[in-house]
């Protein structure tokens, strides 16, 4: 299948499965006992960093291809990855904000887990800023994969920071956690939130694609002029 | 070196150093070094030099010690950690989670009174999420004694 019909096929997908989760987390799903209603920002916080890590995943994978095989795809891959991944960051950070000020009564404190997570940001933000400093295609595919794969190592550092530290944060939850009625609402809001990064990314691929293209003809063309 | 051995090498050099760069993060002596919060054991066990020092300190709200005074708005707790607890003054209502025997992380210094002054009192949320039991209002307690006295 062509990467314009999984396009086309994912966010359609991602749709039909965003409006029955909205519907279950914002209404079906019972409010939290201590906290209210607003532990129903749960419902978008958690699905935002399953799509981040998909897509730094995605980005550091892609990035050790590129290196290895060379083939111009995986840049296109790496960037995809990463771009939607920085979107889905901060809406992660934007949510846990919002509900840390009633919840913690902070809207930011610098415990391991959000400083970890803030510099997980900057780092990837800071891989397009860099691939937007290097003109040379090709070595800006390598240069920016090098930032990906070491940038990579705070990932799992933000993931397992509630476990090694003292947070302000609370650590994962797991079904046993969480009353199953807001489980349930949650894993359709996993998968929805998925489908849209695997459009938003495709999008994204196809995109790269386009310019590696164009920058390569016009490389091309000045070259012919000389 | 040849090309291939070089670049063998630098791949190698490259995995060494982000190895060791979360090895540090995971096992080191980072974790100890840089505390989010002390415990009041800790805290204690600083003795003297522990005075006048901004710090955070966590544990959790001993039940039945909190002490609201809605004309001055001063708040008194005693937090601890199971085996050492240290009172705790504070001005202003506490964040609405605030309740007797939850967890919190407040900020401010230790004084040679024996009293943590806080300027800042945070509510840490366990990774439990339930439903409300029927016929339970668990912010009723926060609602009886922060707001019906006071607030401006």
């Amino acid at each position: 299948m062509r990467a314009e019909s999984v396009a086309k096929f994912l966010g359609v997908a991602a749709v039909v499965v965003l409006l029955p989760g909205v519907y279950l987390g914002l209404v079906w799903a019972p409010p939290d006992a201590l906290m209210g209603n607003v532990q129903r920002i749960m419902y978008v916080h958690f699905p935002s960093w399953l799509a981040t890590g998909a897509g730094y995943l995605i980005g550091f994978v892609a990035s050790v291809l590129y290196l290895t095989r060379r083939e111009p795809r995986w840049d296109w891959w790496a960037e995809a990855g990463i771009e939607v991944g920085v979107l889905f960051n901060c809406t992660g950070l934007l949510t846990g904000s919002i509900w840390g000020r009633p919840t913690w009564g902070v809207w930011w404190t610098w415990d391991p887990r959000l400083t970890t997570t803030a510099i997980m940001l900057l780092i990837f933000a800071g891989y397009l800023v860099v691939r937007a400093f290097v003109e040379d295609p090709e070595a800006r595919a390598r240069v920016a994969a090098l930032v990906a794969i070491v940038g990579f190592a705070d990932v799992p550092i933000v993931y397992f920071s509630v476990r090694w530290w003292r947070t302000l944060h609370q650590p994962q939850s797991s079904p046993e956690t969480v009353d199953p009625e807001m489980v349930v609402a949650l894993r359709v809001m996993f998968l929805a939130f998925l489908l849209l990064f695997g459009y938003l990314a495709t999008r994204r691929y196809l995109l790269a694609r386009t310019r590696w293209e164009t920058e390569r003809r016009l490389l091309e063309l000045e070259a012919a002029r000389g | 070196m040849s090309s291939k051995a070089r670049r063998r090498f630098l791949w190698m050099a490259g995995g060494v150093v982000v190895l060791g760069v979360f090895g540090y993060f995971a096992w080191g002596g980072l974790g100890k070094s840089l505390v989010y919060f002390w415990t009041p054991t800790e805290l204690l066990a600083k003795g003297g030099s522990a005075y006048g020092t901004a710090v955070r300190l966590g544990g959790m709200v001993v039940p039945g010690s909190v002490e609201w005074n809605a004309e001055t708005r001063d708040l008194r707790f005693r937090l601890t950690d199971g085996d050492t607890t240290v009172p705790v003054e504070s001005r202003g209502a506490p964040p609405q989670m605030f309740a007797e025997g939850i967890g919190v992380v407040v900020e401010g210094v230790f004084t040679p009174a024996g009293v943590f002054r806080s300027h800042n009192v945070m509510v840490k949320h366990s990774s439990e999420y339930r439903a409300p039991e029927p016929g339970k209002h668990p912010a009723e307690y926060y609602r009886k004694l922060f707001r019906s006295q006071a607030s401006p």
